[in-house]
């Protein structure tokens, strides 16, 4: 029997499992719409700019450790959803994104509403499929997939010309997927990890620095595992919050430009770097000939592209990280010359180091009486939520306040735009989280600046009450640009200062969610506590120091033992 | 340094846009690119030659390996090889030039292709340098234009 290709859609996205899709109508997609309608298995959530349903289905896909699923119109539709692909590209974010296309006999006409979105997004995908013929549909659907969640996971786009959803086609039955071109490797090799396991045995100073990999192939307990047994301090990327707990002893916190003093340090003088799953991006590193100058370094990632890319690698491991941490681990146990216990103990005059380091600069800040400092209103948010809920951030200094200041002990709580840094990421993503878990606490640690730029999606939330929480940190400033310009540009505050802002409060009530004001100190508590307890949507504005920095900082350009440390 | 480097390709609509994009977006250069079919229909391969440090070449291979439609990829300069550009040139051939030009190309192997009143074509395959050289000798004769192909390798076969 025949289907749609509409249809066809609809029963690939039941195969693979999708349970909830992020998307926004348009003519060339009105077909899909209606198979949506007469179906009850997938949820569709209604954005109110596409842009939204990319990041919606970015920190859905995360929080279940699941492929995203976006659908956007052709034309405007497509082109608005570009934002939300980058940042998923740079985060390694599983995602397929579905755009309408005009019909296939249009392509190439100009015709209303047409762009090559595949051109356009082919930078900024893992991989990309225009649809052409009726028959090609559904495997195209079923390879997307496929790659978007193995391997280094990634975005995939998958462009629909609205003659191929139209069409009547045989679905055919499922097969394994083989791809001629495309074998990730996941296994380690043998030799490598004995080579690295002998090298972290023979270590006087080594150090794990862990990023988003480690949470993207699900192996913080393996993580866990290894710097256990041996004593090892970790320190996390941006990316990698929550691959190890945040709150443990051997925990330095987050590195890079607004890592802790501690964990740049720590990296600068080890004898062995243990980079998984991370990319040595420019921000944890800072100048780069001055990146962990004295150590050897083991690189474990899945794609061999991020291997020596930046920094040369002495012990290349080409692996998932799950299985590459399980191969260290038990060759770690079985091997006699490991005595585990000797060798926590042999690291001990090395964390003494480090805990040295960490008194004399801890993170902190100070709270007087009459202004709310962010920090505190970030571990306000920490202790009032026993460190449980799924933070997602803007971007600018309220994200490295929230990096800084939640710690988070488990993976897949934390949702934030690393890579691309896009300001208007964390309300939708904390829409996204919401619908990928109903019962938990999402909270959007936000800037006043970045939440402006997805605030109609309050519509949104309120549509499919979501209960997500917005902090607002709010300094009426652009404050990470405004804190450069402080320092590094005469303050400056050429275009920073936001000179009309909306009442947020006001704002909240229009969209009939709850708005709730701190201005001092002791009402930060008070209004965290009803704002968790509200069964709404709520914006809780908290009028912050407007001047605070973020510190340490490492200014672009410079070594990580340069930091500014007011 | 330079590099030559085989690509081979799932032949398929914009496949060349995914090689040339990448280089153009990280900033590698492409000095000379050729692209046609193998033995089999659906495989092209394409061969370019870049230049740049052996950590620059090296991410280019593992970034056109990451690319989903890209098969395999080599390093010819890794390896002993035969390149081979193809030229066309249309050179000035008057009464009192015709004879060198002629001297000039059987030299090199090359042959008139076409005859005008006044001008040879001249095609003929080489090396780059080889190439090169030609263009040089018959500059000062008076080279009117020249068209001429990217590289295209293959590996030798092993003695013994
Ligand atoms: C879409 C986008 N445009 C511009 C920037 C550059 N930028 C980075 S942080 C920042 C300021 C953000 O202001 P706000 O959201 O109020 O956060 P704050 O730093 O004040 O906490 C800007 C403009 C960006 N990251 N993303
Ligand atoms: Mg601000």
């Amino acid at each position: 029997m025949k289907i749609s290709g509409a249809q066809a859609f609809i029963k690939c996205l039941e195969e693979q499992g999708v349970e909830v899709i992020f998307g926004f109508p348009g003519g060339a997609v009105i077909d899909l719409y209606d198979e949506l309608l007469k179906q009850d298995k997938i949820t569709h959530v209604l954005v109110r700019h596409e842009q939204a349903a990319v990041h919606a289905a970015d920190a859905y896909g995360r929080v279940r450790g699941e492929v995203g699923v976006a659908l956007a119109t052709s034309g405007p539709g497509a082109t608005n959803t570009v934002t939300g692909i980058a940042s998923a590209y740079c985060d390694s974010i599983p995602m397929v994104v579905f755009t309408g296309q005009v019909p296939t006999m249009l392509i190439g006409n100009d015709a209303f509403q047409e762009v090559d979105i595949v051109g356009i997004t082919r930078p900024v995908t893992k991989h990309n499929y225009l649809v052409k013929k009726a028959e090609d549909l559904v495997p195209t659907i079923r390879e997307a997939f496929h790659i978007a969640r193995t391997g280094r996971p990634g975005p995939v786009l998958v462009d629909l010309p609205k003659d191929v959803i139209s069409a009547m086609i045989n679905f055919p039955e499922p097969q394994p997927i083989k791809m001629r071109t495309y074998r990730p490797t996941y296994e380690p090799h043998p030799g490598q990890i004995e080579k690295a396991c002998k090298a972290i045995l023979k270590a006087k100073k080594p150090v794990i620095y862990a990023g988003g990999g480690v949470i993207a192939s699900n192996s913080s307990e393996e993580l866990t595992e290894l710097a256990t047994k041996l004593g090892i301090p970790v320190t996390m990327t941006l990316m990698g919050l929550g691959g190890f707990p945040g709150t443990h002893d051997l925990s330095m916190g987050m590195l890079g430009m607004h890592g802790t003093y501690y964990a740049n340090m720590a990296v600068a003088h080890c004898d062995l770097l243990i980079a998984v799953g991370a990319r040595f991006d420019d921000r944890v590193t800072g100048r780069i000939d001055a990146f962990a100058p004295h150590a050897k370094i083991i690189h474990v990632d899945i794609d061999p592209s991020s291997i020596s890319k930046n920094v040369g690698v002495d012990i290349p491991i080409v692996a998932d990280c799950k299985h590459a941490l399980t191969a260290m681990n038990s060759w770690l146990d079985r091997t006699e010359a490991c005595d585990a216990a000797a060798t926590v103990k042999k690291h001990e005059p090395w964390r003494n180091e480090i805990d040295a380091w960490k008194k004399k600069h801890p993170l902190g800040y100070v709270q007087d009486s009459d202004i709310i400092k962010p920090q505190f209103v970030v571990e306000k948010l920490h202790e009032l939520t026993g460190g449980n809920a799924i933070i997602t951030t803007e971007v600018g200094q309220n994200q490295m306040w929230a990096a800084q200041f939640y710690k988070f002990n488990k993976p897949r709580n934390f949702m934030t735009s690393g890579g691309l840094g896009v300001m208007g990421y964390g309300f939708p993503a904390a829409i996204g989280a919401q619908m990928a878990a109903p019962n938990r606490t999402v909270i959007d640690i936000a800037g006043d600046g970045s939440l402006q730029m997805n605030i109609q999606e309050l519509a949104t939330a309120r549509q499919y009450k979501c209960p997500v929480k917005i902090a607002i940190l709010n300094n009426n400033y652009l404050g990470m640009v405004r804190q450069w310009q402080e320092l590094f540009y005469d303050k400056q505050y050429s275009a920073t200062v936001l000179d009309v802002a909306p009442d947020f409060v006001l704002l909240a009530q229009a969209y009939g969610a709850v708005g709730l004001r701190a201005r001092k100190p002791s009402e930060v508590e008070p209004v965290i506590k009803e704002a968790l307890a509200t069964d709404n949507t709520v914006i809780m504005d908290f009028v912050i120091a407007r001047e605070e920095g973020v510190f340490p900082m490492v200014p672009a350009g410079k070594a990580t033992t340069e930091m500014l440390l007011v | 340094m330079k590099h030559t480097i085989s690509v081979l390709l799932q032949n398929k609509p914009g496949v060349l846009s995914r090689v040339t994009g990448l280089f153009s977006g990280r900033g590698f250069n492409i000095e000379s690119l050729s692209v046609n079919q193998t033995l089999e229909a659906d495989v092209s391969c394409l061969t370019l030659v870049t230049t740049g440090d052996d950590a620059i070449v090296e991410q280019i291979t593992k970034q056109l390996h990451k690319l989903i439609d890209v098969i395999k990829v080599t390093d010819n300069s890794e390896t002993d090889c035969v390149e081979r550009e193809m030229i066309l040139i249309r050179v000035k051939a008057e009464a009192n030039t015709r004879a060198e030009v002629l001297r000039i190309i059987d030299i090199f192997r090359g042959k008139v292709v076409d005859v005008g009143p006044k001008t040879y074509m001249i095609e003929m395959t080489g090396n780059a340098h080889k190439l090169q050289a030609v263009v040089d000798l018959l500059r000062p004769i008076g080279i009117q234009e020249i068209v001429r192909t990217g590289t295209i390798a293959m590996i030798r076969a092993h003695k013994n």
